[in-house]
């Protein structure tokens, strides 16, 4: 509480004194900072493309070698993606691995010495502070053309109190809260910098405000993001494969665990889990239908599939680990057929 | 913390945002409270701000629609009232509407001409010679980031005559938002994140120093409804330049289309994926699978950009075209087509917009004198505006001399490049030309397209219609209107060393003032310089879907009075291109003199 009234009392005073530095250089545009930030930004299709699914998102390179920060969402369901840089350079992307609770993924692309952000040079920001949002907003840039960027402020620095449609967001961290309209269709991925085009944040997902219903506009701090995205480029938080090479002679299955996931109807349908078997190790191990598998030992498990392709990997006769999506809980269980 | 230390922390805040409170809003009578120095610097910028952004709004219109159904924005160009607004702003408010002024005051407008491809509308207020105008920029050199400020009418808050002024940057250039239908599509526009709402559509948005770079005329919306989600669009203002003249010709503008579609190749080239063998691209050479690589000056890397580009040049443009086949590389220069044919336009934007004849409905039936300033032609937003630009032509041309006592046999003899003699002699009866040791004949009597099939006979028939202009001027030639204003070429040497010598087609950068004349089913295009009068070139078109024949005049000169050329230029499909040197006119030779 008391951090509250502290914010609340000085931001008036904050804004005030910003006010003064910032107008001197208000008449000066942000040519320059644009022009260094257009080409660390890239365009990525993919799938979706229906009523109010966009089949398209942003995202920027951190490193020269081609590794590529986005959101995680359905654009990426089919594994690749096509990445478009500034320049017009068309890739075939791969998803290098997600991390499902921040819900941001890594794409790498096979290119080299490319204009990157170094993630551990991120700033953070104040309430007050100029920002320049870059992204392919509304798909509006196809081919060579730049990215859109708009312009604002940072509104406030607090924790993300959102829900997507019905359900609560799964990220619940901080975030900046802008006064720009940031977060439209396609925008998220994209990056937020102050104004000379160092990076703050990554733009968030279309969400709206939990209690007031309004469309938010938000970025995730860098610094939220740098552990994840480092994780993944290191070999960690990978895709599970869908396919096992080596099968054990009598594998694991949900089933034997006493899991029933939906039923398997396109390449991605997500793993919920559909109905829990009485007495079964699952309802012991208190698992509950509607849970989400998001990870079988280690390995993101994005589909029914690559549940049942992970379980297979592992005799019945071991323990096995499983991370799940509650609402906006994760919980990680170990698991074993005789327990 | 402890409970005393949030006390006093507490106090602490509430005096500084009591020092605050008071410096803000009495800000003179406590200067010493303020505590906050703001620097010289900043104030100036301040004040320059603020000036810039007066003066730039000065020449902000709202227009209302009839009966106060909603209404949009506009801005001033001309001091005698001509406002740029868009189409779908004048859409449906007949041919006058009353718009408002940061004055305070209200004024009556008319409806001058539309571009319903480009969303731009001319309008004139009248009442006055000096109103303000806007300063125009060169939109080419608009970079992303840069400030910008757009100023409107948004949810026609304007009840005070006073409009909304909104800031942002530029978010993107030369981008392409597809039409609806073949309407409303804006090529090679501005993107800005300063608010654009409905009402806002044809304001202004111009740049930090205050001057023109767009229209404001549409923004991304979808989910979260018909407001402002930073992501405006303007159409810019030298896509505008382009049209401006065809505008104030009072018609209903058509855009260009090359006659043939692009695509993208394995490598990323755009190819010529289609081309209709009517078109002048093809008559020019332009071939299926050609490598387009420049188009109108800049270089084409996209299909998006080719349709950026094409996008901002009004039906018979011309624009150097290069292109690349199995290595070789040419340029040509292509006279645009339309998008529409001429009918199609007309219904297209009559059935939105209901009748152009004055709406009585809603406002007063105009006086007399606004009545003048609007006459009914089917293809045409006013065709009074027409008139007037046939006129003023006309009377520049006239700065030449009175051909109208000329009536008679003109008989001109001249040389060609070769040293050859060649007499023309040109009468309304017949005409001929002689050269190369053969003679050709022209009888306007017969059918024109009958006699078009040489392009000697068909170089006559133009020289045959340059007299008849001459002599007879707009109002007798025939069915004549006022074009707008197209860039000319001209007949020059050729730069390149490998044809030196040659005579080549360029393009220039001057613009005329273009008559389009129709004879039965040969079109002419008549290009005059606007400082002189001096016809230019001429465009003959003897049948549909035929290559052009042109004529360039050359090196004006006087001869009894007159102002004639001393070198004209033959340009006919196919062939070399033929130049004469005049050496004597006659103006009335007796006709058994003629040939």
């Amino acid at each position: 509480m008391t951090t509250k009234v502290w914010s609340a009392l000085f931001l008036p005073v904050a804004l005030f004194l910003c006010g003064s530095e910032s107008t001197c250089a208000q008449e000066q545009g942000y040519e320059v900072a644009v022009s260094m930030t257009q080409p660390k930004i890239v365009k990525i299709t993919g799938s979706g493309g229906f009523r109010g699914l966009e089949a398209y998102q942003s995202g920027f390179l951190i490193s020269e070698d081609g590794f590529i920060l986005t959101v995680w969402s359905y654009v990426l369901d089919s594994g690749t993606v096509t990445v478009t840089l500034n320049d017009g350079q068309r890739f075939e992307g791969t998803l290098a691995g997600y991390d499902p609770q921040i819900e941001i993924a890594v794409i790498k692309i096979e290119a080299d010495g490319l204009p990157c952000f170094n993630l551990d040079a991120a700033v953070t920001a104040q309430p007050g502070s100029q920002i320049l949002a870059f992204s392919n907003l509304f798909g509006v840039a196809t081919g060579d053309e730049q990215a859109s960027v708009l312009h604002g402020h940072i509104a406030a620095n607090t924790s993300l109190d959102a829900r997507q449609g019905t359900r609560d967001s799964t990220y619940q961290g901080d975030v900046y809260i802008l006064d720009a309209i940031t977060n439209n269709p396609g925008a998220a991925g994209g990056v937020v910098t102050n104004r000379r085009g160092e990076l703050i944040g990554l733009i968030g997902k279309e969400l709206k405000d939990k209690h007031s219903g309004n469309w938010l506009n938000f970025c995730i701090p860098a610094s939220q993001l740098s552990g994840s995205a480092l994780d993944i480029r290191s070999g960690k938080l990978i895709l599970a494969d869908e396919q096992n090479s080596d099968v054990p002679a009598e594998p694991m299955t949900p089933e034997l665990l006493g899991i029933m996931l939906v039923p398997d109807v396109i390449r991605r349908t997500p793993p919920f889990v559909d109905v829990v078997v009485l007495d079964s190790p699952a309802s012991r191990a208190d698992i509950m239908p509607d849970d989400l598998v998001v990870e079988v030992n280690g390995s993101l498990t994005p589909s029914c599939r690559t549940v049942v392709a992970a379980m297979g990997r592992v005799d019945r006769d071991s323990p096995i680990e499983v991370t799940l999506q509650r609402g906006t809980e994760f919980i990680r269980i170990e698991l074993e057929v005789g327990r | 913390m402890t409970d005393s230390q949030i006390v006093r922390a507490l106090a602490r805040a509430i005096r500084w945002i009591c020092l605050i409170c008071a410096s803000t809003l009495n800000p003179l009578t406590t200067p010493a409270l303020a505590q906050v120095e703001v620097s010289e610097a900043v104030l100036e910028a301040e004040r320059q701000r603020i000036e810039t952004i007066q003066r730039a709004s000065a020449a902000t219109i709202s227009v209302l629609a009839p009966g106060g159904n909603g209404g949009g924005s506009g801005v001033l160009v001309t001091p005698d009232g001509f406002a740029l607004t868009n189409f779908h702003v004048v859409q449906g408010n007949g041919s006058f509407m009353q718009c408002t002024l940061p004055d305070g005051l209200l004024y009556e407008s008319v409806l001058v001409g539309i571009d319903p491809v480009g969303d731009v509308a001319l309008i004139k207020l009248l009442g006055r010679d000096d109103f303000p105008v806007a300063e125009i920029a060169d939109s080419d050199n608009v970079q992303p980031g840069q400030r910008c400020f757009a100023v409107g009418n948004p949810f026609i808050l304007a009840t005070n005559f006073q409009p909304t002024v909104t800031t942002g940057i530029i978010s993107g250039v030369h981008r392409y938002q597809y039409p609806s239908g073949t309407l409303l599509e804006y090529a090679d526009c501005i993107q800005t994140d300063a608010a654009i709402n409905p009402g806002n559509s044809g304001g202004p948005l111009f740049d930090a120093a205050g001057r023109l770079i767009g229209i404001n005329g549409r923004g991304s919306f979808e989910k979260r409804g018909r407001v402002n989600v930073g992501v405006g669009y303007a159409i810019s203002i030298n896509q505008i330049l382009h049209f401006y003249d065809h505008l104030l010709s009072g018609r209903i503008v058509d855009h260009a289309t090359l006659g043939a579609t692009v695509g993208t190749g394995e490598s990323g080239e755009v190819l010529v994926t289609n081309i209709l063998e009517s078109s002048d691209a093809y008559f020019q050479g332009l071939r299926f699978n050609d490598r387009v690589l420049k188009f109108a000056g800049r270089d084409i890397t996209s299909v998006n950009q080719f349709k950026n580009l094409l996008g901002i040049f009004p039906r018979g443009w011309k624009v150097p075209v290069t292109f690349e086949r199995e290595d070789q590389t040419r340029e040509i220069i292509v006279r645009l087509t339309g998008v529409h044919a001429e009918q199609e336009l007309i219904e297209l934007t009559a059935g939105s917009r209901g009748s152009m004849e004055i709406s009585t409905e809603y406002i007063e039936v105009p006086d007399d004198e606004k009545q003048q300033l609007y006459e009914y032609r089917a293809g045409f937003a006013n065709y009074h505006f027409n008139l007037q630009k046939q006129q003023d032509i006309h009377e520049s041309f006239l700065q030449n001399g009175d051909f109208s006592t000329s009536d008679e046999m003109w008989r001109l003899n001249g040389v060609d490049s070769s040293g050859n003699e060649v007499v023309i002699a040109l009468a309304d009866e017949q005409s001929g030309i002689q050269m190369d040791g053969e003679t050709w004949l022209f009888k306007p009597s017969d059918e024109f397209s009958d006699q078009s099939g040489s392009p000697q006979i068909r170089a006559l028939m133009g020289l045959h219609l340059w007299r008849k202009m001459l002599v007879y001027g707009p109002g007798e030639y025939g069915d004549t209107i006022s074009f707008g204003s197209l860039p000319v070429s001209r007949v020059e040497l050729a730069r390149d060393p490998q044809a030196a010598g040659q005579l080549v087609l360029q393009m220039t950068d001057r613009k005329a003032d273009v008559l389009k004349a129709t004879r039965g089913i040969t079109e002419t295009y008549f290009y005059f310089e606007p400082a002189t009068g001096h016809l230019l070139a001429m465009d003959l078109f003897p049948d549909v879907d035929v290559p052009a024949t042109e004529i360039h005049f050359s090196d004006y000169q006087i001869h009894d009075g007159l102002s004639v050329p001393g070198m004209i230029d033959l340009v006919t499909p196919g062939s070399q291109i033929q130049r004469i040197e005049l050496k004597r006119f006659e103006f009335s030779a007796p006709v058994d003199g003629g040939d």
